[in-house]
């Protein structure tokens, strides 16, 4: 890719009931975001603190769905990008977050705040500040349209490059057998 | 008539009953797979190994090979096809490949990676399913349970110890365990049966020996389900 005179494709991220691994692992391209920042600008993301994202060509959702805020922010960004990718497990079926969908949230309250050491006389957060959780967690696909999908745990750097370097190419992005992985 | 057909336009021969998956096999041409195993006669359950036969899908497991046959198998249609059962699979069970020891030597995952399946597509049931550690040497987590009927055939026809079976109906149909507890550590399931190696998924796992290959280096991460032709082949191996 050279430099060209095209405007710039504007580029939003977010963590939801994430790790931030698949933000690491966007980082993980190194010196190839000198290239990309040549071809993209970033709107809301963690790099930029912007709080609320704005018309934009490409949103990348990392984490799913374990809270009402979540599930604001993902419409939001389906409302404002043009194309919404999931990236990583969590976004695509709700990952380590999710490994709680079989047990009773209350239940889970209950052990966390109340039966486990560590917290002497512990309560329910119950601040009206907080988001409220949802009673399982679920992959962003289940709430809007989802057009691309990024499998891994962290997907890698690389994965992350193709995706991008082909959309910004106007191609449909296809992952080779090296580049697809679901852990 | 000599005894061949066609497969995707390469001519496959054959022996007298053998199925269309046998003979393909032997004849290094890959037939996605998940129930089929070389050693078993014919499940026809999982139905990823359908083909289009003189114009008509059918099990290529349970096909017997017949002269003349103009079989297709990797086109558009069947693809897609096996792809959305792979994602119905998926959503079915607990399927968190990052946590499981089987990742990188799953037949479940090498096919969906060769199906370039890239999400689950449909809604996850998130089911509720036991897992069992009473064995001293082997775990047995039902959320990844495919119902391939591997381990109950393996158990029952190979072990004579019928350790395994499948039980209930359509969506409820779920893996017993042959013990008044319902416990594997009650029963006399040994690291020497053969059904404690055909589990084509995470499900039956030999304690105390996970992750031990890293990833970069295990099965399906050298290369593809489909270089392997039978995709159970590497697992005798490991």
């Amino acid at each position: 890719m050279s430099a060209s005179t095209k405007p710039k494709l504007k580029v939003a991220t977010t963590s939801l009931a994430g790790c931030f691994g698949c933000h690491m692992s966007f980082l993980d391209i190194d010196e190839r975001l000198f290239e990309l920042v040549e071809h993209i600008e970033f709107d809301r993301s963690p790099l930029t603190d912007i709080k609320h994202v704005g018309p934009c060509d490409i949103g990348l959702i990392e984490g799913g769905l374990c809270n009402a805020e979540n599930v604001h922010v993902l419409r939001e960004f389906r409302r404002q990008c043009k194309v919404l990718i999931a990236v990583g497990a969590c976004a695509i079926n709700g990952g380590l977050p999710a490994q709680r969908n079989p047990i009773p949230l209350p239940m889970i309250l209950e052990e966390v705040y109340h039966t486990s050491p560590g917290l002497h006389n512990g309560l329910i957060p119950n601040d009206p500040e907080l988001p409220l959780p949802l009673n399982q967690v679920h992959p962003i696909h289940e709430v809007v349209k989802v057009d691309y999908f990024m499998p891994g745990c962290p997907p890698s750097g690389d994965t992350i490059w193709k995706v991008l370097t082909d959309l910004l190419a106007g191609k449909e992005p296809v992952l080779p057998h090296e580049l697809l992985h679901y852990d | 008539m000599s005894n061949t057909f066609t497969l995707d336009g390469k001519e496959i021969p054959f022996q007298d009953g053998q199925t269309v998956i046998q003979a393909a096999l032997d004849a290094g041409v890959y037939i996605p797979h998940l129930c089929h195993h070389p050693d078993f006669p014919p499940h026809g359950s999982c139905k990823l190994c359908t083909v289009k036969i003189n114009g008509r899908q059918t099990a290529s497991c349970t096909m017997k090979a017949q002269a003349g046959m103009v079989v297709e198998s990797n086109i558009d249609e069947l693809n897609d096809e096996r792809r959305a059962l792979t994602q119905m699979l998926f959503v079915e069970g607990n399927h968190f490949c990052p946590s499981c020891e089987k990742s990188g030597n799953c037949q479940l995952q090498a096919t969906a990676y060769q199906l370039h399946m890239l999400t689950p597509h449909f809604d996850h049931f998130y089911p509720n399913r036991p897992v069992d550690a009473s064995h001293p040497d082997y775990l047995l987590d039902t959320n990844r349970c495919i119902l391939c009927s591997l381990c109950v055939r393996a158990s029952r026809d190979v072990d004579g110890k019928n350790v395994f079976a499948l039980g209930g109906r359509g969506i409820k149909t779920h893996l017993l365990v042959n013990a008044k507890s319902h416990r594997l550590g009650d029963t006399d399931f040994s690291g020497e049966d053969k059904a404690a190696n055909v589990c084509p998924v995470g499900v039956i796992l030999k304690k105390r020996q996970g992750f031990a290959v890293p990833i970069g280096q295990r099965t399906f991460d050298i290369k593809p389900a489909s270089e392997y032709v039978d995709s159970r082949m590497p697992t005798k191996e490991v």
